[in-house]
């Protein structure tokens, strides 16, 4: 299978321990749930994934994202959007500047560019916010900005860290939605990583369990 | 980027290859090698010379005494306001005294303090109408022979210094935690800490606590304000051989060199087996149970001398400001009969080039300085390295080796390569010293920074390059300019760098000032240590003002 993301053979180790190992395709516009109780290396999966892996540890096996092989690619040739729990918008930046940060260059001319952003947040309803603090954002405002940060750098794979936690119950439901039908249409491969039933069973795709932690009983 | 790579190489390069060289330098006419003067032969006559000099023993003593007694001192006081005091209002308080505290130079702070305690200061004047003192009293307070101001001139200035380091190290221990645990099975508040905290913290301190002993033993310009003078202590007494017409002299200051990183060497030893006796002690106290329910005169104490402390420092600077200004002033008048500007019109154009070049030299030092730290940093983080106990240690020794044992090398090395004199030796010279404590200052926010900004920067597709310029920088942007202010204070207060590799000729306002310290003139005193003080000050005030600036829109970023 040659489009959306493939993990083939993939396998973590830290000091001479496995500590994930998965083999797997998600198609574009699917959902692939990796669940696991915290400590599991969860996102360390995403870390590989997205190249940010500390260099304590060692990777094995290949990462495709559509045909292309990306396990040695450095992280800002990746072309794979991360949302964290946290939105993480750049605390320094205005709104309209996070935007712009994720805004590719080839989108060129401030007055281009402007209208791009301004017709991003105006997509989420956001319309007018350009200028304003991140920090005076709510909850819900924030992973918006975040999510179309992401967007707007065009990925090729969407990959989520327990994106909706921290959120509460009917903004999760909300924002859950506004996720997934974007990268449905926009046609992305998902990989979510979650320790909540709700979210899997919202994603709607596959599910694979990633075991105990190791130094956890044995049940 | 493999440059990147070289940096954390590089900065030990530049901070301990001066060191290293110094050391040499010393070691090679200290036993009698000068090329310059026509000496080959090794030999040990500068140390027969050194051991006839009749005031050595005396400035010997004087050197082991004044590092253990104010490092003690200092220790003691800072550990108790901890123990005491932590987490309450007035540690609250004590705590935003601190910074400005830290920035004042010493040489100001002593000359302030001088003030204050000399027989015609501030104290003797406010004590004359109870005891009747129409004249200064025939007391010999300052410049006493046991050193006993100096002492305490430098406790006033270590204690700030060491309750920083305190504060630095505790939050990783939970001392709230413990002393909760302590207190509930009844033990006094300080009895508590001193029992469950104390023995984790003293580890991470250790390092700025030798730094303190080393620096009380051997610190030049303090000594000259405050100390003794006939004999000084061991390193004032270097510094006048060093500064002698008579060119041979040059090998016994250079013996006089060795034997004060001996001594420091041998105090650093004394000083870790009294931690191995206080730690049997220690073991025993606690083993013993006892609960010290009725410590609160201990947390008074402590409370009172910190308040003393701090308020010396304060006074002090407040007493320069008055001289600066003053008119006729005689005893014991708490204050002026006249104030008038004529000290500031006289001195204040004069001190326009030293202070030019102090900037300058603060400048150029901190900016190399902070570009070598954050590329430590940077380096640390792409390439995964692990900061160590050992870096740390390095990152200590130009503060722990004496300046006045390798300094006096490095300018022989300067003067051998034409070098001495110039600004850039000076500079160079600074860097040795602002390095550490800009990495100090620095390290922790830079490794407290939050990296999955970087991950979502980077998966947004910006390069390393952009992360660090755009994001993380601006991020850090008030640690930064604190790392750089107190690395700006740090330089603005260095004394014997300056003058030894400025061979005299680079005045800046720290040399002009301790220049002043043999005179009695108290106008001249006050404008000059006042506008040292100010040099100090102004960065940290910037480093305040500019992030509040620029950031004044930023919700996120007011407390980062």
């Amino acid at each position: 299978m040659a489009e959306g993301l493939v993990l083939e053979d993939l396998r973590i180790a830290l000091g001479g321990r496995v500590m994930v190992a998965l083999d797997a395709a998600v198609a574009p516009g699917s959902v692939l749930t990796v669940m696991g109780p915290s400590g599991s290396g969860k996102s360390t999966l995403l870390a590989a994934i997205t190249g940010t892996l500390a260099p304590q540890f060692t990777l094995m096996g290949r990462i495709l994202l559509d045909g292309r092989d990306i396990t040695a690619l450095p992280p800002e040739q990746r072309r794979t959007g991360i949302l964290f729990q946290d939105e993480l918008l750049f605390p320094h930046l205005s709104v309209g500047g996070n935007l712009a940060f994720g805004l590719p260059p080839s989108v060129r001319g401030r007055a281009a560019r402007r209208a791009r952003i301004a017709e991003a947040l105006d997509e989420i309803g956001l319309a007018g916010f350009a200028p304003r603090d991140p920090a005076t954002l709510s909850g819900g405002q924030k992973a918006r900005v975040a999510l179309m940060r992401t967007l707007l750098a065009a990925p090729r794979a969407l990959l989520l860290d327990e994106p909706f936690s921290r959120l509460d119950a009917e903004l999760r439901g909300q924002i859950r939605a506004l996720v997934f039908e974007r990268a449905r249409t926009q046609g992305l491969p998902v990989l979510l990583v979650t320790h909540d039933r709700a979210d899997a069973e919202a994603a709607g795709g596959r599910v694979i369990r990633l075991g105990e932690p190791p130094d956890a009983p044995a049940p | 980027m493999p440059a990147l790579r070289l940096a954390p190489a590089l900065t030990l390069l530049v901070m301990l290859g001066p060191v290293a060289a110094g050391l040499a330098g010393t070691l090679l006419p200290a036993f009698g090698v000068m090329p310059a003067l026509g000496r080959v032969e090794p030999g040990f006559m500068p140390f027969h010379e050194l051991v006839a000099w009749p005031g050595l023993p005396r400035a010997m003593a004087l050197s082991l005494g004044t590092g253990f007694a104010a490092t003690a001192l200092a220790l003691a006081i800072a550990l108790l306001i901890c123990a005491g005091w932590q987490g309450t209002r007035a540690f609250r308080w004590l705590e935003r005294a601190l910074s400005p505290l830290l920035s004042v130079p010493h040489a100001a702070a002593a000359f302030g303090f001088a003030f204050l305690i000399a027989p015609s200061g501030w104290i003797a004047r406010a004590l004359a109408p109870a005891t009747g003192w129409e004249r200064p009293p025939d007391l010999l307070i300052l410049q006493d022979p046991l050193g006993l101001s100096l002492i305490a001139g430098l406790v006033i200035k270590e204690v700030p210094f060491l309750l920083l380091m305190t504060l630095a190290a505790l939050p990783a221990l939970r001392p709230a935690q413990s002393l909760a645990t302590a207190r509930s099975l009844g033990y006094g508040r300080s009895t508590g800490w001193l029992k469950t905290v104390f023995p984790r913290l003293y580890p991470q301190i250790r390092l700025p606590v030798y730094a303190v002993l080393a620096f009380s033993m051997s610190v030049v310009d303090v000594a000259m304000i405050l100390g003794p003078s006939t004999p000084p202590t061991l390193s004032v007494q270097i510094l006048r051989w060093m500064n002698d017409p008579d060119l041979a002299l040059r090998l016994r200051a250079a013996a006089g060199a060795v034997l004060q990183l001996a001594l420091t060497v041998a105090a650093l030893g004394l000083w870790r087996l009294g931690e191995y006796a206080v730690a049997r002690l220690g073991r025993r106290w606690i083993a013993a149970g006892g609960r010290g329910t009725r410590d609160g005169l201990l947390r008074g104490a402590a409370l009172a001398l910190g308040a003393v402390s701090a308020a010396a420092v304060f006074l002090g600077l407040a007493a320069l400001a008055v001289w600066s200004v003053a008119g006729f002033w005689g005893f014991p008048a708490l204050l002026p009969d006249t104030l008038t500007l004529k000290s500031w019109m006289r001195q204040g154009p004069m001190l326009l080039a030293p202070a030019a070049d102090t900037a300058l030299i603060a400048l150029v030092a901190v900016g190399v300085a902070l570009a070598l730290v954050l590329a430590c940093l940077e380096a640390e983080d792409r390439f995964g390295l692990r900061p160590t106990t050992r870096a740390l240690w390095l990152l200590y020794l130009p503060l722990i080796v004496p300046q006045i044992a390798f300094l006096p090398g490095l300018q022989l090395l300067a003067l051998v390569t034409g070098i001495d004199g110039s600004r850039g030796a000076v500079i160079a010279g600074h860097v040795i010293f602002v390095l550490p404590y800009v990495f100090l200052s620095l390290s922790d926010p830079y490794r407290g920074w939050d990296a999955r900004h970087g991950a979502v920067a980077r998966a947004l597709g910006a390069g390393p390059a952009r992360v660090f310029w755009q994001v993380r920088l601006p991020m850090l942007l008030r640690p930064v300019l604190t790392a750089a202010a107190v690395g700006a204070a740090v330089s603005v207060g260095q004394f014997l760098p300056t003058l030894l590799l400025g061979a005299g000729r680079v005045p800046t306002l720290t040399t002009e000032a301790v220049a002043l310290a043999s005179g009695g003139a108290r106008r001249v005193i006050g404008v000059t240590a006042l506008a040292q003080t100010a040099a100090a000050f102004v960065p940290f005030a910037l480093a305040l003002l500019i992030p509040a600036l620029v950031w004044r829109n930023r919700r996120g970023l007011r407390h980062g």
